[in-house]
C-alpha cells in the first residue's frame, strides 16, 4: 500500500492468496445475499437487523479488494512456509480419520469411531504401530467417555463399546448403593 | 480499604477446600496444556465450558483462571526446553531461554522464569484488584454510545494493530461478526445467515469455533508441515538455583516486565506479544552483559518478557471483568462462559457478584503460589509430559475435539461445521492470519451490535451520538489512529520488519 512497492522489480502473482481474496469476495457475496434474506419489519426500519450484516459486508468486500491487490503484488506468505512443501499425504490421512470419525460415530458410537480416527490420524503422522495406536485410542477414548463426558454430564453417542459398560457400571453404581 | 476488605472477602470465598481443589486441578491442566504444544488455554476452557450446566459460577471461573495462568507458567517451560514456544505470548522467552538450556543453564532459566512469573502474576493480580474499582466509576458513565466505540477500539487493536499484517487480522475478524451473526436476531426474533438449516437457528456454539480453528486446524497445519523439521529437547541441565549473580540480574528485570505489561494488558487493547517484546528491547538496552544476548543466553532476556507476559494476562481481566471487554481468545471464552451463567460483566459485576469477582481474584492470588511450586520442585513431571510424541498427542486432542463438538447436541451436522471451521483454520495457520480476533469477533460483534442498536434507538437513528458525545469520539479517534497511524508511519519511515508471527499453539 505504500508507493515504495513500485519500485522494485515487478513480482508473480501470487495464486493461492489471489485464491483466497476470491474466496473472501464469494464470502461477502454470500453475506450480501443472506442479508437480503432477512425480512425486515418497518418498525425497525432504522436500526434493524441489517444494519450491521450490510457494515459487515462492506468490510469484507473492501478487505478482499485489498487482499488480491496484495496477491496480485506476489503475495504474503513467510518465505519459511513457501519453503516447506505440504505433506500432502499425512493430511490426507488426518482428513479420512476425521470424515471416519462423521460417518461412523451414529452408527459405531463415540468410542469405536474414536479408535478408528485415532488410527489414522497417528498413521499420516507417521507412526509406524497401528495396532498399539488402536489400544492406546481405545484408552484414551474410554477414559474421555467416562471421565470426561460423564463426569460432566455430557451426552456422546453410545455404541456397541459403550453400552454394555454403561450397564455394567450402572448395575454396579446400583449394588453399591444397595 | 474498601479493596482490601473485599480481597478479604474474597479470600473467605477461595479458601474453602472445595474451591481449593478447583484451583489445584485447573493450575495443573493449565500448566500442562501450557507445556504442551498445540494445546492452549483458549481451547481448553472451550472444551470445559459445559461445566457450567454442572457447578456454581465461583468454582468454573476458578478453574478458568487457573488454566489462564497456569498456561503461561507451562508456555516457558516448552519455550526454554524446545525453543518452540508453548503459547505466543511465549515466543520471546525462546530467544533467550532456549540458549541459555543449550549452554548448560537451562535450570537457571526455568527458575527466572517460574520467580518472575510469580512476582508478576502477583503484582498483576494486585493490580486487578485495586484497578477494577476504579475502571468501574469510570465506567458507570458509559451509555451505549461510549460502549460501542470503546468495542470499535477494541476491534482495531486486536486484529488490526497486533500482529503482522491489519488487512488479514481485520479479515479474521470480520469472519468472527458473520460467524457470530448466524441465529435468531434477539431483538427482532428474525433468522440471519442461517441458509435456511434449522440446524443454525440457535447460532454456533463458541466451543465449535474454537475446537475447530485451534484443534482440528492446527492439527492438519501441523500434518502438512512434516518436512518442516524438528526441535530437539534440550535436556534439563543445571541447578534450578540461580546463583547470587543470577538473582540480582533478575529481579529488576521482574519488575521492569511487570511494570510494562500490566497497563499495556489492561488497556483496550490486551495482548502478551507487545509488551514482552517491549520488555526483551528494554532489558537488552539495559543489560550489562549484552555479550550474553543472542550467544549463550541473558537471563535478563528471560525474566523481564516472562514478567511482562505474566502481567498483562492478569492485566487483560480489568476490561473483562469491569467492561465486558475481552480482548483475546481466552477471555472471550471466560465471557462467553459468563453469559452461560446468565451474567454480564460490565460495571455492575463487581457488586452484584462481588462473591464471584472477589473469590475469583483471590484464587488468583493462591494460583501463583501452587503454580510456582508446581512449575519448579516439580518441572521434572512437565518435562516428562514434553516428550509425548506428536502422532499420538494430536490424535488425541482430536479425540477430545470430538467430545466437545458432539456432545452439544449430538449432532453430525456440528462435525461438519467443525471440520469446515478446522479447513478454514488450516487456511489462516498456512497464509498467516490470525485466529484470535475470529473468536474475539464473534463474542463481542453480537455484544457491540447491540449497543449500537441501543445508541441509535436512543438518538432516534441519528448518527452523530457517536461524534458529538466527547468520549465517544475521542475513543473513535484513537480507533482511527490505530487502523492508520501504522500505515502512515511505514510510509514515512518505509517497511520495517514483520511483527511477531504466528506460533504452533497459538490457542
Amino acid at each position: 500500500m505504500s508507493t515504495s512497492d513500485q519500485q522494485e522489480p515487478p513480482r508473480h502473482l501470487a495464486m493461492p492468496e489471489l485464491l483466497i481474496g476470491i474466496g473472501l469476495l464469494a464470502c461477502a457475496a454470500a453475506v450480501a445475499w443472506q442479508t437480503l434474506a432477512i425480512p425486515v419489519s418497518p418498525l425497525y426500519s432504522k436500526v434493524g437487523p441489517t444494519v450491521f450484516p450490510y457494515l459487515t459486508m462492506t468490510g469484507m468486500l473492501v478487505l478482499s479488494l485489498l487482499l488480491i491487490v496484495a496477491a496480485l503484488r506476489g503475495g504474503w506468505q513467510p518465505a519459511e512456509e513457501k519453503e516447506t512443501p505440504t505433506d500432502w499425504k499425512a493430511m490426507g490421512f488426518v482428513a479420512a480419520g476425521l470424515v471416519a470419525n462423521l460417518l461412523l460415530i451414529h452408527p459405531l458410537g463415540f468410542t469405536a469411531a474414536s479408535v478408528i480416527m485415532f488410527v489414522l490420524i497417528c498413521y499420516g503422522f507417521g507412526s509406524k504401530h497401528p495396532l498399539r495406536d488402536a489400544l492406546l485410542g481405545l484408552i484414551l477414548a474410554l477414559a474421555a467417555y467416562f471421565g470426561f463426558a460423564r463426569a460432566l454430564g455430557v451426552n456422546i453417542g453410545a455404541g456397541f463399546i459403550e453400552n454394555p459398560l454403561n450397564t455394567v457400571i450402572n448395575a454396579i453404581i446400583g449394588m453399591a448403593r444397595g | 480499604m474498601e479493596t482490601l476488605n473485599q480481597l478479604a472477602h474474597g479470600f473467605s470465598v477461595a479458601f474453602t477446600p472445595v474451591n481449593l481443589m478447583w484451583c489445584l486441578l485447573g493450575t495443573t491442566l493449565g500448566t500442562a496444556i501450557g507445556v504442551l504444544p498445540g494445546l492452549g488455554p483458549a481451547l481448553t476452557i472451550a472444551l470445559l465450558l459445559p461445566i457450567t450446566y454442572q457447578v456454581a459460577p465461583e468454582a468454573s471461573f476458578i478453574l478458568f483462571a487457573g488454566i489462564y495462568y497456569g498456561a503461561m507458567y507451562g508456555g516457558s517451560t516448552t519455550s526454554i526446553l524446545l525453543n518452540t514456544p508453548g503459547e505466543s505470548a511465549t515466543i520471546v522467552t525462546a530467544l533467550e531461554g532456549n540458549r541459555m538450556a543449550r549452554s548448560g543453564r537451562g535450570g537457571a532459566a526455568l527458575a527466572t522464569s517460574a520467580i518472575g512469573s510469580f512476582v508478576a502474576g502477583t503484582i498483576g493480580t494486585l493490580g486487578v484488584a485495586f484497578l477494577a474499582p476504579i475502571v468501574v466509576k469510570f465506567a458507570l458513565a458509559f451509555g451505549p454510545a461510549e460502549y460501542f466505540s470503546l468495542m470499535v477500539l477494541a476491534f482495531i487493536t486486536v486484529s488490526a494493530v497486533l500482529g503482522s499484517s491489519s488487512v488479514r487480522g481485520l479479515t479474521s475478524l470480520f469472519a468472527g461478526f458473520v460467524i457470530g451473526m448466524i441465529g435468531v436476531d434477539l431483538q427482532t426474533g428474525q433468522p440471519r445467515f442461517t441458509f435456511g438449516m434449522g440446524e443454525l437457528l440457535d447460532g454456533v456454539d463458541v466451543i465449535i469455533v474454537a475446537v475447530g480453528l485451534f484443534a482440528v486446524g492446527e492439527t492438519l497445519y501441523m500434518a502438512s508441515r512434516r518436512y518442516a523439521g524438528k526441535d530437539e529437547i534440550v535436556p534439563l541441565k543445571g541447578s534450578l538455583y540461580m546463583t547470587a549473580a543470577e538473582w540480582g540480574r533478575s529481579w529488576k528485570a521482574w519488575l521492569r516486565g511487570a511494570a510494562i505489561g500490566f497497563p499495556i494488558g489492561a488497556m483496550p487493547a490486551g495482548g502478551a506479544e507487545i509488551p514482552t517484546f517491549l520488555s526483551y528491547a528494554i532489558e537488552k538496552k539495559l543489560s550489562k552483559h549484552k555479550e550474553e544476548f543472542g550467544t549463550v543466553g541473558a537471563i535478563e532476556g528471560v525474566a523481564g518478557p516472562e514478567a511482562a507476559n505474566n502481567a498483562s494476562a492478569a492485566g487483560v481481566l480489568v476490561p473483562m471483568l469491569t467492561l465486558g471487554l475481552p480482548t483475546s481468545a481466552t477471555a472471550a471464552i471466560m465471557l462467553s462462559a459468563f453469559q452461560s451463567y446468565g451474567i454480564n460483566p460490565g460495571p455492575l459485576l463487581l457488586t452484584t457478584q462481588a462473591n464471584l469477582v472477589w473469590g475469583l481474584i483471590a484464587s488468583l492470588f493462591i494460583a501463583n503460589v501452587i503454580l510456582v511450586i508446581l512449575n519448579l520442585p516439580l518441572i521434572g513431571l512437565w518435562v516428562r509430559l514434553l516428550k509425548i510424541p506428536a502422532p499420538q498427542l494430536y490424535a488425541g486432542i482430536l479425540v477430545f475435539a470430538t467430545v466437545g463438538t458432539y456432545g452439544i447436541s449430538q449432532s453430525p451436522i456440528d462435525l461438519v461445521i467443525l471440520y469446515l471451521l478446522g479447513a478454514a483454520g488450516f487456511l489462516m495457520r498456512r497464509f498467516d492470519f490470525p485466529t484470535a480476533p475470529v473468536i474475539i469477533g464473534m463474542i463481542l460483534g453480537p455484544l457491540a451490535e447491540t449497543q449500537f442498536r441501543r445508541a441509535m434507538t436512543i438518538s432516534n437513528g441519528d448518527w452523530s451520538v457517536f461524534y458529538t458525545h466527547k468520549l465517544s469520539l475521542t475513543l473513535l479517534t484513537l480507533a482511527f489512529i490505530g487502523l492508520a497511524g501504522p500505515h502512515i508511519w511505514a510510509f514515512i519511515e518505509h517497511r520495517r520488519r514483520r511483527g511477531p508471527e504466528n506460533v504452533p499453539g497459538d490457542a
